[in-house]
């Protein structure tokens, strides 16, 4: 879309007869974004080393037979009894796979599947967003997306490579950290086997479950206390003492309240995801842009209408920006609640892996987390792209 | 003709705090200006001579601290649709297109939403902005963003449209073809027009009636009669030399002026 002759606003170019004045002719256009204080930095050193000092966590790595190739030391993996997974869920898990984000790129070696899916995201979107033209400019177009798709992938693809010789080298210890090939080995038998899904799954329904409700609860809240000045009044303090308790710190009262079942863990996810989002909220109603409320005063548009008409799609790209913060904070947190006591979910894999010695597996876990990181904020990134197209592109 | 608006010794004070002393800080004082039906006015002076908070108080957004201001007959009390203000940081909604901020001032007067979509069609196509209507703000061209705003002002037919130094941020040329433009639908809406600048040669062009302003605490100096005959009919009406001698008027009132109000702006800085 070719736009229109974009003038730049500077004022006064014929001031030489107009009495000089200070110009007012620029103004803030868009409200500038303060992300808000991040809710605590997570030890995760700190914890699994808790965990591991004697919290009720068994170690669970079924798939030990096939780590005996990772290593010698692989042989401190213990099985646990009755964990074995079922032939017809290993079969279904297998059968999953093909659902995996990898499956775009079929040829690519599976050991590369992972960090490519997210780049997978990143290039469907840059021909998105090309496909609109003529079909006789397609072929350049699909061209140039290459070229910044591989551009994108260029690093990763060297983080990869440095993965895999380091170790191989001699350069680390690959005791500690084996070679990329082994570590997407180990990831393919957790697929094989089930594990992954099923870790993956626990953790993705306590994630999305608390930030579901987050969201939920947040926005309006948010929303509130952005508009009504005393409801700000009376539920600041309380809010600033609670955003600046590091949402982990309050773990052991959720698991002495809530025990360490699925509610302690969604609660927590809750918790942690409702500061960012209300914060952004709040900043987000008042920040909308003077003018436009002083237009619908002159129109006299008020109540409801001012709020439904102006207030709340002026703050959409700011809760936006604490929602996607609030995505990255829900697996975060879960994954540290995870390690400190689970018996399920992508936290407590990485953490028994390393209990247990299975350091590839171990590696597959984290690998995993970070795919869904990824791919969790492209798609919030598309849902703000889509609710918020009309504002400047940045950078335009 | 009777009157349309009359301001009634009008005086607005704002308290400030300087400090700890609380004082009051005067913007305008004491004016007195009545404005017939289909006219159009300018308010000039120099800057921070209150000639915005006239026109806030037009508007309704704020209330005199003294006198009153009489709007066909009742005083105003309040922001009313029988009064359209023009911004000059155009205030449009950037997540509507143009069409839509043009029917936003017609959803507050709950006119039927087909004919919401008409009106506005029809706005649009009066600032000549045909073939744009699905356009977003942050498409348009700043002096585009203005011609919406006018167009939703208009819109929903207000007896008075307020402009507030509507084109200040616009560059010279989409500025003239703008007061062209406007001075065209002034003549064929036969609105009511109260326009604020701080731009002689603008004041001189648009207005019948240019209303001078003193420096703080704004009062009004003159009012000067600006009588050019047909300016539809002339050429190139800004070098004639009675638009010459109406500019080299309104600039020797404004001048003492505009050295006082530089010498308050130093006062204030230093204070």
């Amino acid at each position: 879309m070719s736009a229109p002759t974009r003038t730049t606003t500077s004022a006064g170019t014929s001031t030489t007869t107009a009495p000089p004045s200070t110009n007012p002719g620029t103004r803030r256009e868009t409200p500038s974004e303060q992300p808000p204080p991040f809710p605590g930095g997570v030890p995760l050193a700190s914890l699994s080393a808790e965990a591991a000092a004697g919290h009720d966590v068994r170690p669970v790595v079924d798939g030990s037979e096939g780590c005996g190739q990772t290593g010698p030391l692989s042989t401190g993996t213990v099985a646990a009894e009755g964990e074995k997974p079922q032939p017809a869920i290993a079969a279904a898990a297998a059968q999953n796979t093909t659902n995996d984000p990898a499956r775009a790129i079929p040829t690519q070696p599976s050991a590369n599947s992972v960090s490519m899916a997210a780049t997978t995201t990143r290039k469907r979107e840059d021909q998105r967003g090309q496909a609109t033209g003529r079909a006789g400019r397609l072929s350049r177009q699909v061209g140039a997306a290459l070229a910044t798709v591989s551009t994108k992938v260029a690093a990763i693809l060297v983080l990869l490579a440095v993965w895999e010789t380091a170790p191989r080298l001699g350069l680390v210890d690959a005791t500690f950290l084996p070679p990329f090939s082994e570590v997407g080995a180990a990831w393919l038998e957790l697929v094989g086997n089930g594990q992954l899904l099923s870790n993956a799954e626990a953790s993705l329904v306590r994630s999305f479950s608390g930030f579901g409700l987050a969201v939920l609860i947040a926005v309006p809240l948010g929303l509130l206390i952005g508009w009504y000045r005393p409801v700000a009044n009376l539920l600041g303090p309380l809010l600033e003492v609670f955003r600046n308790t590091a949402a982990l710190a309050l773990l052991p009262v959720f698991v002495l309240l809530l025990g360490i079942g699925e509610t302690s863990k969604i609660t927590i996810v809750l918790y942690a995801c409702t500061w960012p989002i209300l914060l952004n909220t709040i900043t987000a109603v008042r920040t909308v842009d003077p003018t436009l409320l002083r237009l619908a005063r002159s129109m006299d548009v008020t109540g409801f209408r001012l709020f439904q008409k102006v207030i709340l799609p002026a703050s959409v790209p700011t809760v936006f920006t604490g929602v996607r913060l609030a995505g990255a904070v829900s697996i975060l947190v879960l994954v540290a609640a995870e390690m400190v006591g689970a018996k399920a979910g992508l936290g407590y894999l990485i953490n028994a892996s390393q209990y247990n010695f299975a350091i590839p597996q171990m590696y597959a876990g984290i690998i995993t987390i970070s795919a869904i990181g990824v791919t969790f904020n492209q798609i919030l990134v598309a849902l703000e792209r889509r609710f918020t197209s009309w504002r400047v592109p940045v950078g335009a | 003709m009777s009157e349309h608006i009359s301001f009634r010794g009008i005086t607005k004070r704002f308290p400030v705090k300087d400090g700890r002393s609380r004082s009051d800080f005067t913007a305008v004082e004491a004016i007195d200006l009545d404005i017939d039906r289909g006219e159009f006015v300018v308010l000039v002076g120099p800057s921070g001579c209150g000639k915005s908070t006239l026109l806030d108080l037009l508007g309704g957004l704020t209330a005199p601290s003294d006198g009153e201001i009489v709007l066909d007959g009742t005083p105003v009390t309040g922001p009313g649709l029988d009064r359209g203000i023009v911004f000059q940081q155009y205030a449009l909604l950037p997540w509507r297109t143009a069409l839509g901020n043009v029917e936003f001032g017609l959803e507050a007067t709950g006119v039927p939403r087909r004919e919401r979509t008409e009106r506005a069609q029809e706005f649009l196509d009066l600032v000549g902005l045909t073939g744009f209507e699905q356009r977003h703000p942050h498409e348009l061209s700043g002096g585009m963003r203005q011609r919406v705003a006018i167009a939703r002002s208009l819109a929903y037919d207000p007896a008075v449209l307020l402009m507030d130094e509507p084109f200040a941020a616009l560059d010279a040329q989409t500025r003239e073809s703008l007061q062209d433009e406007l001075l065209r639908i002034w003549e064929r809406t036969g609105k009511t027009i109260v326009f604020i600048t701080h731009s002689i040669d603008e004041a001189v062009y648009l207005g019948q009636r240019v209303a001078v302003l003193t420096s703080r605490p704004g009062r009004i100096k003159q009012i000067v009669r600006i009588d050019l005959g047909d300016r539809a009919g002339q050429p190139d009406l800004r070098s004639s030399p009675d638009f010459a001698r109406y500019r080299h008027q309104i600039w020797d009132l404004l001048r003492d002026e505009v050295s006082r109000a530089q010498q308050q702006e130093k006062e204030v800085v230093g204070a």
